[in-house]
């Protein structure tokens, strides 16, 4: 795969930010930091993959016998998916009560702070 | 107990009274809510106590007996079990003083705040206490979705959502962008220990893979700690969220960021192989001195009374940072001084601030001018909070600033000094000006100006309903502790030599290697300590600082202070840039990545 898979991931993450600075759309903007996150795994998957390798599953597989993809980054990959569920979810929430409250999902239009 | 046996209970203590809580909450009575929470707090108060009195080096638990190579490991140094301790404090502060806070007909919610405070707790303790740098994210994340939802507890109004989804997406993504530095260290080094990384990385020469490395993972560290540009979520959410809240946000959280910078830069980032010690001090006290100003300055600015504290609070991370960025024994010393006793003050004044909002359901400096002549207590208490801000001896602030002074002007030159004594000076004066005007009503009301960039506090929803009951005693009597507290670090030398002696441990990375790697045992700290007294200098700094603080708080409230028009043009356009935008912001954030990165790529 080489460098070229490293590279997609910082494209993910361009284009995920340049979808929240110009983001109209709350539902749009957490939709873009999951695009965010989706580059992270993207990058974990990568830094494990080796050529040829199969999955780290032993229950069909002598131990030593082929090599193996990084468990790890694996194991890392899926915390990171539990945890982003969690900021998603909680996001969502405080935009559908947004919503209710302002009734607008513009980002844009909301002005109650600043200075 | 050993402290092995302890630092896993730190975490695991509020961890299982969480759900515990949330659980009871639906049958008990809100008094039995408030035991169980404060027994969970109290406790985990004792367990840090007694771990951070026992630790003389670091001390460190492999947790399921895993090694550092294999497993996850909990390592404690002075400076991380004191955070945590300061955490647990502050978070039985919050519990006892929303007592009677969110006193309404909750019904089944009635133990779901205190658990999120658990939780939040659990967050922060963890990720001062860990070794491990996934581990770190996750608690990361963890205090990071906790206090975005206790950001936007009060579902009702509108701008707490605004606030907490603000909060919320700039910390995530930053919390994202950290995850790619992690994903690249594992790729160079195969290691997620800090220790173990740090001497992965010793292999080879740095390059720009592990430069970006750091520049990502650290990213996250600030944006945390709301070092400029990177600060702009900190207001609005201060602004918005619960007056317990802020205490704990405020107080702890956002030291929490400058630890992790300080900690991931020494373990993993300080030696062969990694980022040059020049580059990184030269670039961080770039943005602290940076961050200092501006918070000072936007801090002066402010009539809402929440939005105010929390610029004072940028102001005095970008002093923390500075103090830091010194990369001595000295200047990490007096940080730590510095963090433990502003935690306290800056907590006790925004829960005096609470009262104000409980009282009058405001938190405008203009719109409260005179208004609360009767509660002369909580004055009292709010000026001598403003005073400890400016670094009045002997308070713990006053102490922290003359050490942290010490080590700046002889590593990075003297003028740094006056920034200190500047910066304290005016988020104090500004804190002054406020408690004349409200609690005393000195000078003439501040005329109306119908200015849209600025955030007035008016209209605030009172966050408890029925105002006519008496004002809770535990709302005054936990702010006045929490000042003894603040005081208590620059009057027991006890105290500071052990906080500082401690500090001495975090600028030492081959201590906290051979800890961490090495056969279990504790390491005790070799070398010579770092002074932790009061020096004659260091106390007329500190009045010197208070004095000005004096001036500029009295005579601002008896006349506005001239100002040129260049200046307010100046104002006006710092003040534009805070615009509430979740666009504007990430823009920012990714500005500053931009510089982070080209800064310390041209020094390395």
């Amino acid at each position: 795969m080489g460098v070229l898979v490293y590279l997609a991931a910082g494209w993910m993450l361009l284009v995920a930010l340049y979808g929240l600075v110009t983001s109209r759309n709350l539902v749009h903007a957490v939709g873009c930091l999951s695009v965010a996150q989706a580059s992270t795994y993207v990058l974990l998957l990568a830094v494990g993959y080796r050529d040829g390798a199969t999955a780290p599953v032993f229950s069909d597989l002598a131990p030593g016998s082929r090599p193996l993809v990084d468990p790890v980054v694996q194991a890392l990959a899926l915390t990171d998916v539990v945890v982003g569920a969690t900021v998603t979810a909680l996001l969502l929430a405080l935009t559908i009560q947004l919503r209710k409250r302002y009734s607008t999902l513009d980002p844009q239009a909301l002005t109650g702070l600043r200075g | 107990m050993t402290q092995a046996d302890l630092l896993p209970w730190a975490v695991a203590i509020p961890l299982l009274g969480a759900p515990v809580l949330a659980v009871a909450g639906r049958v008990l009575p809100r008094l039995g809510c408030d035991v169980l929470a404060t027994a969970a707090a109290a406790g985990d108060v004792a367990c840090l106590a007694l771990l951070w009195s026992r630790i003389h080096g670091v001390s460190t638990a492999r947790l399921g007996g895993w090694p550092a190579r294999v497993g996850i490991v909990l390592a404690a140094d002075r400076v991380g079990a004191g955070l945590a301790l300061l955490v647990a404090v502050l978070v039985l502060a919050v519990l006892v003083y929303s007592w009677r806070y969110f006193d309404e007909p909750s019904g089944e919610r009635a133990g779901l705040f205190p658990a999120m405070v658990l939780v939040f707790e659990a967050g922060m303790v963890g990720f001062a206490l860990t070794g491990d740098l996934f581990n770190a994210f996750v608690f990361f994340e963890l205090m990071g979705a906790s206090a975005y939802a206790l950001t936007g507890y009060r579902i009702e109004d509108p701008r707490p959502l605004q606030g907490a989804l603000t909060f919320g997406v700039v910390n995530s993504f930053a919390a994202y962008l950290s995850l790619l530095g992690i994903g690249l260290l594992y790729a160079r080094t195969g290691q997620l220990d800090l220790a173990a990384i740090g001497r992965g990385l010793a292999g080879r020469p740095p390059d720009l893979l592990v430069v970006t490395a750091f520049a990502l993972v650290v990213t996250a560290m600030l944006v945390k700690a709301a070092v400029a540009p990177f600060h702009f979520w900190l207001p609005d959410a201060h602004a918005v969220a619960p007056t317990p809240v802020c205490m704990l946000m405020s107080g702890a959280m956002v030291e929490l960021g400058v630890y992790g910078a300080a900690r991931i830069y020494w373990t993993v980032f300080s030696g062969a192989g990694g980022v040059p010690h020049d580059a990184f001090r030269h670039t961080f006290t770039a943005f602290g001195v940076a961050t200092a100003l501006l918070g000072a300055v936007m801090c002066w600015q402010q009539r809402h009374l929440k939005r105010l504290l929390a610029f004072s609070t940028i102001a005095h991370v970008g002093l923390f940072v500075t103090a830091l960025a010194a990369l001595t024994p000295d200047g990490t010393a007096g940080a730590a001084v510095y963090v433990a006793a502003h935690g306290c003050v800056k907590a006790a004044l925004f829960g005096l601030t609470g009262v104000l909002l409980d009282r009058y359901g405001s938190v405008d400096e203009h719109g409260l001018h005179g208004r609360a002549r009767q509660l002369r207590l909580v004055g009292v208490l709010f000026t001598v909070g403003g005073l400890a801000l400016a670094g009045l001896p002997p308070f713990g602030t006053g102490l922290g600033k003359a050490l942290s002074e010490e080590a700046v002007s002889s590593s990075a030159g003297a003028w740094l000094t006056a920034v200190y004594v500047a910066v304290s000076a005016v988020t104090g004066g500004a804190v002054l000006r406020v408690a004349l005007r409200v609690f005393w009503g000195v000078g003439p009301r501040p005329a109306e100006d119908h200015d849209d960039d600025q955030t007035t506090g008016e209209g605030e929803e009172p966050e408890i309903r029925g105002p006519l009951r008496g004002l809770p005693v535990m709302m005054t009597a936990v702010p006045g502790a929490l000042l003894v507290l603040g005081a208590v670090p620059g009057c027991v030398p006890a105290v500071a030599h052990a906080i500082t002696d401690g500090a001495r441990a975090l600028a030492d990375p081959a201590l906290y290697r051979r800890a961490v790697l090495g056969p279990p045992a504790e390491v005790r700290l070799p070398g010579a300590p770092v002074s932790s007294a009061w020096t004659v200098e260091g106390v007329a700094l500190g009045c010197v600082s208070a004095a000005a603080a004096i001036l500029l708080g009295a005579g601002s409230a008896l006349r506005p202070l001239p100002a040129g028009r260049l200046l307010r043009l100046g104002v006006r356009a710092l003040r534009r840039l805070h615009s509430g935008h979740l666009g504007d912001y990430l823009a920012w954030l990714a500005v500053g990545v931009a510089v982070l990165c080209a800064a310390l790529a041209a020094q390395a």
